[in-house]
């Protein structure tokens, strides 16, 4: 090992598998997905893993390095490298396919569980509606509709990893833009779904997410608002489980 | 965890919180005043306050083990979903049950 020289391990195989060791040379401003990509043009065409923008954008090239889960093509060698050697692991709490690629089914189907597709019921031939930008509600919507669904807050999250029916932080982010979204017709079926056994109020506030997320959000916040909307439907009797 | 369970682990917390340290306040006081344990019985037989006060405390108790423990067993075991709240609400009866015999003993017998 030396100063031109990164010290790699990269995991291989599914659930059962192992570390594969490569030496691999330095370059300025080298980000880990760079590191990935120079092993498998140079080193092991087999290697899988996957990227789409590279610039931060599609959430798809996440995975654990050293120990976090990060977004691999917006995170600098130089920052995350321990004395010149990196640990490069698929993200934990989804079931692995193959080296670093996740299979993101279950991260989706919360998504799906926790209502997070928008429900109109405005026509064409209605009136486009007027949100105003500095209502809180619309502020609340803005805090986090920016998520690019890397699953990063899932894999960094606790609860997650001890409750398979929780749906995590990303989608109770959604489920919490959804209820703030005026236009939306069924904000009180969000509710509903958040409000089940495997939903936000299983969430320990840990601020994982929070601590995690690439693009600066706060599940946490979001996650703490669904918990007092819920609460406030549950004492007015609301049909919150 | 349920809407429904939340608040009710939540309200029970809110409840519990002042009686047990007017509890432990009431212990401390009463040891550090010397008096025995008939003393201590003399005030609390026949007293519906604290007959009342113990009751509140049982069943707030009760409640919050309940809640507590199905989740605690949810979230660090594999057992299934019915075992756990088989464990959980039989837990928080025989609480309850041997709390009210405590309170029962203390202030009625």
């Amino acid at each position: 090992m030396n100063e031109q020289t990164l010290e790699v391990d990269i995991w291989r195989g599914g659930a059962e598998g192992s570390f594969q060791h490569f030496s691999i040379p330095r370059q300025d401003s080298q980000t880990i997905l760079d590191v990935v990509t120079w092993i498998q043009r140079n080193e092991d065409a087999s290697l899988s893993y996957r990227f789409a923008c590279r610039v931060g954008m599609c959430g798809s090239c996440a995975m654990t390095v050293n120990g976090r889960p990060r977004w691999t093509c917006r995170t600098h060698v130089s920052r995350v490298a321990e004395q010149g050697r990196l640990t490069i692991e698929p993200l934990r709490n989804l079931p692995v396919i193959k080296d670093l690629t996740a299979d993101l089914t279950p991260f989706f189907e919360k998504w799906q569980g926790a209502r997070g597709h928008f429900k109109g019921s405005a026509t064409r031939h209605d009136e486009f509606a007027h949100v105003l930008p500095d209502e809180p509600a619309r502020q609340a919507a803005s805090a986090g509709v920016e998520c690019i669904n890397c699953a990063v807050c899932y894999s960094a999250c606790d609860v997650v990893s001890w409750k398979e029916d929780y749906l995590g932080p990303a989608a109770l982010n959604r489920a919490w833009v959804a209820f703030n979204d005026e236009r939306d017709a069924d904000r009180k079926g969000v509710l509903q779904a958040v409000a089940e056994g495997g939903g936000c109020m299983s969430c320990h506030t840990h601020q994982s997410c929070a601590e995690h997320c690439p693009v600066e959000l706060n599940p946490t916040a979001a996650i703490a608002g669904l918990k007092k909307a819920s609460l406030k439907s549950w004492l007015r009797g609301g049909r919150t489980s | 965890m349920t809407a429904t369970s939340y608040a009710l682990q939540r309200l029970s917390a809110a409840v519990l919180a002042p009686l047990v340290l007017i509890h432990i306040i009431g212990m401390i006081i009463a040891i550090q005043g010397g008096i025995s344990a008939e003393e201590i019985l003399g005030r609390t037989q026949g007293s519906w306050l604290w007959g009342g006060f113990y009751g509140l405390f049982v069943i707030a108790a009760g409640i919050h083990i309940s809640v507590g423990l199905n989740n605690i067993l949810s979230e660090w075991t594999s057992m299934s979903r019915g075992l756990v709240a088989g464990i959980a609400h039989g837990y928080a009866t025989l609480a309850i049950v041997l709390g009210f015999r405590a309170v029962y003993a203390v202030v009625f017998a």
